[in-house]
This record gives C-alpha cells, sequence and structure tokens, in this order.
C-alpha cells in the first residue's frame, strides 16, 4: 500500500497558508484600534466593528468561494498536522494578551467617550470571535485544548457554551427544543433573548444532571459550567483589582457584544430548519440538510471552517481543516459575516431568506421549523403545494 | 455487557438493553453494531463513542 507522505496531503488544502489569518486578524484589528487611539484617529479604533461588519462581507464577495474537499485518503493525515491546531491554540495566547492590554489601557488611561465605546467594541467583536476558536477546540477529546476552549470563554463570560454546545445543540439541533436553533419568522433580537437565557438554563440542567449521576453535588468542582464561570470570575476580578472597579462597565458591555455576535451566526446556522419526529418519537438523524452553510473563503479562514457545518454536525470532532463541502446541504447566499449584518435588520433578513427556506422544502413549508406565533401567516404567505394525491385526482 | 458513551452529547448505548426500535437487538455487542451508525441523537459517527467505566 501506497504511504502519503504529510507533504501530499498539505498540498491537497488550498487554504493552508491562510489559517494563521485566523488569528492574525485579531492581531491586525487589535494593530488599527492602538494605531487609531495614538494617532488620535478615534474612528480606527472602531476596528473591530469595521472589519466584522464591513472588510470581511465586502471580501467574501470580491474573493468568492472555495468548494474543494480533500480528498477522503488523505483526511486522517490533515488531522493528525500538528500545524492547523497550533493556530487554534496560538488564537487563544493571543486573545488573552490583547484582552489583558485593552483592559489595562480602560483602566488607566484617561480616554474620551467615543474612545471607550471604540475599545468596547472592538474588544466586544474579538471576543464573539473567540468563543468560535473555543468551539473548535472544545470539540476535541484532548485535555489541552478543553482547557483552552474554557480559557478562550473566560473574558467573554460566556463558558457555559462548552457544556451547552456539546451536549445540548448537537442533540437538539433544527429542532423546536434547541435554543440555538432559530426558527422562521423569528427575528434576530427575538432570538437573542431566547437563545441567552435558553442556552444557560440548558447548560445547568446538563451538569446538574451529570453531577448527580456521579453521585456529586451541583456545587462540585467537577461542575464545568461553574468552572468556566468561575475562571470569568477570577479573570475579571483580577483585572479590576490591578485597574480598578471602573473597568466593570467595559467588561460587561465588551461580553454582551461578544456574546451577541456569536448568537448571530447561530441564529444563520440553521434557520428555519427541521428534523423531521419519528413514530418513536425521537427526531431523525442530524442530516446535510440541517445546516445553513457557505463556502465564502474570507469568512472561512476567520472561523476556522465554522461554515462547513454539515460535516461539522456529521463528524463534530473533525477538526476544521478535514470539513468538506457537501452539494446537497443548503447554502447561504454570502458569508456568515455578511448574514450577520442581515439578521440585525429582520424585514431584509426575511426577504433573502425565507424564499431560501421555501425552496429547500420544496414549497412544503410544514417540513419546517417555524416560530409559533407565526405559523398561520408563514403558511397562507406560502401555501403548501397540493399533494400528489390531490394532483393526480 | 458493556456501555458505550457519545463523546460529543452523552447519548449511552447499552449492549444489554439494544436500540429494538432501530432493529439493533438486545444483546448485541458493540463491535457488531454496523460501522455506519451514527449516534441517534446528534448524529455522531461510531467513531466518537467511548467505553463507559461501570459506576
Amino acid at each position: 500500500m501506497n504511504t502519503m507522505t504529510m507533504a501530499e496531503a498539505r498540498a491537497h488544502d488550498r487554504k493552508r497558508w491562510l489559517w494563521p489569518m485566523g488569528f492574525g486578524i485579531i492581531i491586525i484589528v487589535a494593530a488599527l484600534a492602538l494605531t487609531g487611539w495614538l494617532t488620535g484617529q478615534t474612528w480606527l479604533i472602531f476596528a473591530g466593528p469595521i472589519v466584522v461588519y464591513g472588510v470581511v462581507p465586502v471580501l467574501d464577495l470580491l474573493i468568492g468561494k472555495d468548494s474543494t474537499n480533500p480528498p477522503e485518503r488523505v483526511l486522517d493525515i490533515l488531522e493528525d498536522d500538528p500545524f492547523y491546531r497550533y493556530s487554534t491554540y496560538i488564537y487563544v495566547v493571543v486573545q488573552l494578551i490583547l484582552f489583558v492590554a485593552v483592559c489595562a489601557i480602560i483602566g488607566t488611561q484617561d480616554l474620551t467617550f467615543w474612545q471607550w465605546l471604540g475599545f468596547v467594541s472592538t474588544i466586544g467583536m474579538l471576543s464573539g470571535v473567540s468563543i468560535n476558536t473555543a468551539h473548535e477546540l472544545g470539540h476535541k477529546n484532548t485535555a489541552i485544548e478543553s482547557w483552552l476552549a474554557k480559557i478562550a470563554l473566560a473574558p467573554v463570560a460566556y463558558g457555559h457554551f462548552y457544556t451547552e454546545h456539546n451536549r445540548g445543540h448537537h442533540k437538539n439541533v433544527a429542532t423546536p427544543h434547541d435554543p440555538a436553533s432559530a426558527r422562521m419568522g423569528e427575528p434576530f433580537w427575538r432570538f437573542l433573548v431566547r437563545t441567552a437565557g435558553g442556552s444557560a438554563r440548558s447548560a445547568l440542567d446538563i451538569e446538574k444532571t451529570r453531577m448527580a449521576r456521579k453521585n456529586r453535588s451541583f456545587w462540585s468542582v467537577h461542575n464545568e459550567v461553574l468552572q468556566s464561570w468561575g475562571m470569568t470570575v477570577v479573570l475579571w476580578g483580577a483585572l479590576m483589582l490591578a485597574f480598578g472597579i471602573e473597568l466593570l462597565p467595559f467588561l460587561v458591555l465588551q461580553a454582551l457584544i461578544g456574546a451577541s455576535l456569536l448568537e448571530a451566526v447561530n441564529y444563520a446556522e440553521h434557520y428555519g430548519l427541521l428534523r423531521k419526529k419519528l413514530d418513536n418519537g425521537r427526531y431523525e438523524r442530524c442530516q446535510p440538510e440541517h445546516s445553513w452553510n457557505n463556502d465564502h473563503i474570507v469568512t472561512n479562514i476567520f472561523l476556522f471552517h465554522l461554515q462547513r457545518h454539515s460535516d461539522h454536525h456529521a463528524h463534530p470532532t473533525r477538526r476544521y481543516q478535514s470539513l468538506r463541502h457537501f452539494d446537497e446541504a443548503p447554502q447561504l447566499p454570502t458569508g456568515y459575516a455578511g448574514m450577520i449584518v442581515l439578521a440585525y435588520f429582520p424585514p431584509l433578513w426575511y426577504r433573502v431568506m425565507d424564499k431560501r427556506v421555501v425552496a429547500h422544502y420544496d414549497g412544503d413549508l410544514r417540513r419546517a421549523n417555524l416560530q409559533p406565533g407565526k405559523r398561520e401567516r408563514l403558511l397562507a404567505k406560502y401555501p403548501p403545494p397540493a399533494t400528489s394525491a390531490d394532483a393526480s385526482a | 455487557m458493556k456501555k458505550w458513551q457519545c463523546i460529543v452529547c452523552g447519548f449511552e448505548y447499552d449492549e444489554a438493553e439494544g436500540m429494538p426500535d432501530e432493529g439493533i437487538e438486545p444483546g448485541t455487542k458493540w463491535e457488531d453494531i454496523p460501522d455506519d451508525w451514527t449516534c441517534p441523537d446528534c448524529g455522531a459517527p461510531k467513531d466518537d463513542f467511548e467505553m463507559m467505566e461501570v459506576d
């Protein structure tokens, strides 16, 4: 049998040398913001939102897609190539350094309100993107990656995501029971409230059950939600001890911005998609058709292939470099970055997305995940096709 | 008889119980379950299961 060398396998990854931009982008954004502060160009301190909402969506449209897949036989070799996971490790270290550095600036320098707001929004964006890196790490079954995932979630105070995403979302995805699967007709802002509360509750329930089964108290140090939240308390506490309690509004606001950015991505990932309920009460297995995908290169680099979302649900522990594009999976018109901007304006979102959900279900919205209060209205607007029995009659 | 757990979502397969709904008879050993079988809760492949310690 031919043994393929690492070099041959690497040659199959067309984006190989772009992946380090996953952490490169947060360095660039922070450098822009610091330059803006040092040179008095206050607008540049808003580099975070400018890049996420403006530059990345435009680059996606200009640069386009990469839908190539590495052949099946190289997947295992790519999977074992440490080059890829080092990018995620470096990301976490860089993010933590940047976070502490900006907290130092906020706590020790005299800033105008607009400079302060610029740093809040930029660090908020970086915190949001770091939840995605934590997501990539949090699916891996190694101690170092699990811990780095929790560390990455500490600044943004979203540690429950680690538990809820794996054991809650992956199980309930594309069903009405999942707080992180958006329903057709559900405006983003309403989804945000539902998912924020629902995910935290779900995470606590999961750990409560797990602790009880192991005969441990809910308040055990083994409770991973409390562990992760504890890391936030320690980190935020240490920063406030060092730079003053005045840091608190900054910490809270950047965390809210970061979490809402992540939830906007969640909103796009499964909007309107529904797994069929089977006769035995279970839902059908999650299939490629239950996630929205996208192959735009720029957003895929920054989100470590998160947009190859169908393969991610089929192989949740698979590393980002080996995730594949599926032709049969529903495709978003542009990358998640551009979709986030649309999500903030619900009428615009419905205009772009609702017809895609309708087409995906061949016109039959009874098969889609609909917002309960809007069911009648949506079915009236997009009437289901006549059944085949009606048609042949 | 052993138990196997999905490392992604926590679903448990108990060899003693099988999954009669899915045509897997009680007593079916883990190695006798087809390789293309996936976690009924989250869809993760068989590779993503680990043997559980007996409590």
